[in-house]
């Protein structure tokens, strides 16, 4: 017979207590450290009401940051996960010589600071840089330009696709692929009718999170951008420069922005947990 | 080599190892080959400035104390999401994820406000002497924050998995219930605690964004490491800047092969 | 060292796993707790181990209330059924466990207790393997090496929650034949829960037979199996054949046949089921007035044993005979010859006239009597 735990076995009355404490000591922390600063944004964005908002909101300035900042993500999402349906296939699906390296390679992105990651595009296209004499002859600025603000996104988002996937289509194995070429399906119909549909809510759950850091990189787009406002300013960075101002007001209208992103990421990151659990059951448990 | 049943072998770790080296491998090289401009005597005498020396021991010390402080939270955190039941689990459960999920320079400010002396916090803090914004203080605070979701997030499954046979073997062997937790539980939650902590360790070290609005960024005080970085950018110092970098790159390595040593550890009772 | 429960019963949210059980389970005795799944039998072992609590009844151990001691304190060794060893400790800490965790007034010394684990050890023949892990072992290992460890504390009790289950077949028998041993050795008070009619009828000296939360049997293997108190007990244990049946001045009504028999005597007429074992199934080639007339579909020999289907027209029903494999093969036993079948022994139990239900508290074994027309030769 499966053991079935009692509804109320006995317990004793200190246990409670304890239980009571541990559960009281755990959600305060909850509390104070985490949702006591989400609230603080939304609190902060609306002290001086709903008209000093929304005019920080429809700014011209504040319009530039957030059509970059989509711009942005607009380019470094969709590279990132075609790398990483990419690597996954190629890690998940073949054996080879150094797939281990490859794998830590893959993750590297999530162990550099933010600022290196932005440092290393500096010493590599900046005026002092490798390819910055190069670059200087042709007029073409990558740094403190839109292209770096990219390249810095791409780099800091990179594992994020790709570390959804791998563990997962390794834990599905290949049988499924194997079978449909047996069935006689060329490569891309295995992928498009095989692959795909076995993989879509890990995809999507890794999309997500590589698009809400895409939006909301600050460290690395920070080095690279060169704070042009109206031009290389992303909507972080037009937070920075608006809190560094005193405006807090402006600040925190377009901080809440951000912080509703969060919320939303956060909201179908749990939706796709609670209804597709299973499909994502392979997930290494690792943070990001 | 053997031939291949499935397609792509040759288009998709091609692109994978193109992407890479492109993204990853050769703005790393030239992270490397800068600072390996200065030469090793330049390259010591950059890492030993007081500014530097300094940045470092608040960096790494601010990191470390908020990952340790972090594994005990952590593991209460994550210990009462999956042993009780109370209303409003899920909704506690998902927050946890917060500091992934909201930008660092939205976490910076709302911290920064919170613990400012006119702040929400701050306001009763700074009576009582505890001065958080604008120390370094502060910059651990920041730290906890965005470090926090790594240890519950790698113990909570661990936890989950474990069987309740194990503990009621423990009970009708004898053991008390701290016994039970000392030396059957914690034992095998270790390996989880301590990625979960490194990796903690590994994000505080490197975080750039929610540190600097409350830290105050005092030199020699309140200054963290990429806030080194930063400036010496600012004052076109490439090479000095190339230097730090490198350091900061190693210490990633250092803890990112602790993490895999770990987790060779843990496999060490389940595989054979 | 008795035990005595009376009246237990818990119930959990949407069933009754124990309903009013009462039993006794006398010093050096080895219990078997047999049913299927959902019967109550591992409710029963947990509440016996502490780890569960009635919601009402009692648990007495030589006088003392044992609900009222926490299973930390009951001196009770519990070997669970996916043996849940300690996967981080070698098997030498696995098996000390049990003494390390003692209150220092109670620790035996190291050397005491490296002493008393190999001895341990050697018991349940496992010296050499003290420093390996758990996962290092093989599944017969394991459970030994959880039995060594339920052992070290040497409690008053011994609990085993489908000891068997999770191993092959051939180690099975094997570690069955080895815990028998191991009893007959140390006469400790031992308590198993199994679903395995087998494996309850070969170990225990007492078997517990449940269902729905319900003691429906307790006797030794041979009344369990000669005897069954209920119809369930029939079905569960071994092989039978169920007959509709009528009670007609004191006859059997079966089919087409009439069948006089001792033990009906005073037997009101109405409605029946009958019980009857393979085995006490005769039959014979010839025609005969008295008994069914069957036509035997097949016959699959089983080593020693042949296993035949005899469909009964006139009862509607096909019956299952056995036969030992070598009168089988003597009487030359083909697919599709005729037969006439008598049953030698029938358990008979008078359907409630309300329910509809088998009264087992009326049931009777009755012997047909055929006089010069029983079989000459049974089995």
């Amino acid at each position: 017979m499966a053991a079935v735990i009692p509804l109320a076995p006995r317990r004793s009355r200190a246990r409670r207590v304890v239980h009571a404490l541990l559960i009281a000591a755990a959600l305060s922390f909850l509390l104070l450290f985490l949702l006591l600063p989400l609230a603080a944004v939304f609190v902060e964005a609306l002290r001086k009401g709903v008209g000093v908002y929304l005019a920080a909101v429809v700014d011209p300035e504040a319009i530039a940051a957030i059509k970059l900042t989509l711009l942005v993500a607009a380019i470094a999402v969709p590279l990132n996960t075609v790398f990483g349906v990419a690597a996954a296939w190629a890690m998940t699906r073949f054996e080879f010589r150094g797939k281990a390296v490859l794998g830590a390679l893959i993750d590297l992105p999530f162990s550099v600071s933010p600022v290196v990651s932005g440092l290393i595009y500096v010493l590599l296209f900046g005026a002092q840089g490798w390819f910055g004499p190069w670059l200087e002859k042709y007029d073409i600025k990558l740094i403190f330009a839109v292209p770096g603000l990219v390249l810095a996104t791409v780099f800091v988002t990179l594992p994020f696709v790709a570390r959804e996937l791998i563990p997962l289509m390794q834990s599905q194995g290949s049988d499924e692929e194997e079978a449909a070429r047996v069935l006689g399906a060329s490569g891309w119909q295995t992928f498009f009718r095989v692959t795909l549909p076995n993989i879509r809510w890990a995809l999507l759950y890794g999309v997500l999170l590589c698009n809400a850091r895409a939006m909301g990189e600050f460290g690395a787009v920070s080095v690279v951008s060169g704070h042009i406002r109206g031009l290389t300013n992303t909507m972080p960075l037009h937070v920075e420069i608006l809190y560094n101002d005193y405006n807090y007001a402006g600040a925190f209208a377009v901080a809440s922005l951000l912080a509703f992103l969060a919320l939303v990421t956060l909201g179908f990151k749990t939706f796709l947990e609670w209804r597709y659990g299973a499909e994502l059951a392979a997930r290494a448990p690792r943070g990001h | 080599m053997a031939r291949r049943v499935l397609p792509g072998f040759g288009l998709s770790l091609g692109y994978t190892l193109a992407y890479l080296g492109l993204i990853v491998l050769l703005p790393l090289a030239a992270l490397a080959v800068k600072a390996s401009g200065l030469g090793l005597g330049g390259l010591w005498d950059t890492l030993t400035s007081a500014q530097v020396l300094a940045a470092l021991r608040l960096s790494f010390g601010a990191a470390l104390l908020s990952a340790v402080i972090n594994a005990v939270v952590g593991l209460l955190v994550a210990w009462v999401l999956v042993r009780y039941t109370f209303p409003g689990r899920r909704l506690f459960d998902a927050l946890v994820d917060l500091p992934f999920a909201l930008p660092t320079a939205v976490a910076g400010i709302a911290l920064t406000t919170l613990y400012a002396p006119k702040g929400w916090l701050g306001a009763w803090l700074v009576p009582l002497g505890v001065k958080i914004a604008f120390t370094p203080l502060g910059v651990l605070v920041a730290m906890i924050f965005v470090g926090f979701p790594f240890v519950v997030r790698t113990v909570q499954p661990v936890l989950e998995s474990l069987d309740r046979d194990i503990e009621e073997a423990a009970t009708m062997l004898g053991a008390s219930r701290l016994q039970t937790f000392t030396r059957v539980l914690f034992p095998l939650l270790l390996p989880a605690l301590l990625t979960g902590f490194a990796l903690a360790l590994a994000r505080a070290v490197g975080e750039y964004g929610s540190v600097i609005f409350i830290a105050g960024n005092i030199p020699l005080k309140s200054e963290i490491l990429p806030l080194v970085i930063v400036k010496q950018l600012e004052q076109h110092k490439y090479s000095d800047a190339a230097a730090v970098g490198v350091i900061m790159l190693a210490l990633s390595f250092l803890l990112l092969l602790a993490i895999s040593l770990l987790q060779r550890w843990t496999q060490r009772w389940t595989e054979r | 060292m008795t035990i005595a429960i009376n009246h237990l019963s818990r119930r959990f949210t949407d069933f009754r796993a124990l309903d009013d059980v009462s039993l006794s389970i006398a010093p050096g005795e080895f219990v078997a707790l047999l049913g299927p799944s959902g019967s109550g039998k591992t409710t029963l072992l947990r509440i016996l181990a502490g780890l569960d609590f009635p919601d009402a009844g009692e648990l007495v151990r030589d006088g003392r209330d044992l609900l009222q001691v926490s299973a930390r304190d009951r001196d009770v060794g519990l070997v669970f059924q996916h043996y849940a060893l300690f996967r981080h400790m070698t098997v030498f800490e696995n098996v000390a466990f049990g003494l390390r965790v003692r209150p220092r007034a109670r620790r035996p010394s190291k050397a005491e207790i490296a002493d008393r684990v190999d001895k341990l050890l050697k018991r349940v023949q496992l010296d050499g393997m003290a420093q390996r892990y758990p996962s290092q072992l093989s599944g017969g290992q394991r459970q030994r090496v959880a039995l060594a460890r339920a052992l070290a504390t040497e409690p008053e009790l011994l609990l085993l929650d489908e000891p068997f289950g999770a191993l092959d077949a051939q180690v099975r028998v094997a570690l069955r034949r080895w815990l028998r041993h191991l009893h007959e050795e140390m006469r400790l008070t031992t308590v198993f829960v199994t679903h395995d009619q087998e494996e309850a009828l070969e170990l225990a000296d007492r078997v517990v037979v449940m269902s729905q939360g319900r003691i429906e049997q307790v006797g030794t293997p041979d009344e369990v199996y000669q005897q069954p108190a209920t119809p369930f007990v029939f079905e569960f244990i071994g092989k039978s054949n169920k007959l509709p049946v009528r009670i007609q001045n004191g006859r059997v009504v079966a089919g087409d046949q009439r069948i006089e028999a001792e033990g009906l005597e005073g037997m009101a007429d109405g409605s029946a089921v009958a019980y009857v074992r393979p085995e006490h199934l005769a039959f014979t080639p010839a025609a005969l007035e008295s008994g069914w007339r069957a036509t035997l579909r097949h016959v699959y020999l089983a080593g020693s044993v042949a296993h035949l289907e005899l469909d009964i027209p006139t009862l509607g029903q096909t019956l299952e005979a056995e036969l030992g494999g070598e009168e089988a093969q003597r009487r030359a036993l083909q697919a599709g010859m005729s037969v006439t079948v008598q049953p030698r022994h029938l358990t008979i139990f008078p359907l409630a006239g309300n329910s509809g239900e088998p009264d087992i508290t009326r049931r009777r074994v009755v012997h047909p009597r055929y006089g010069q027309a029983a079989l000459a030769r049974w089995r």
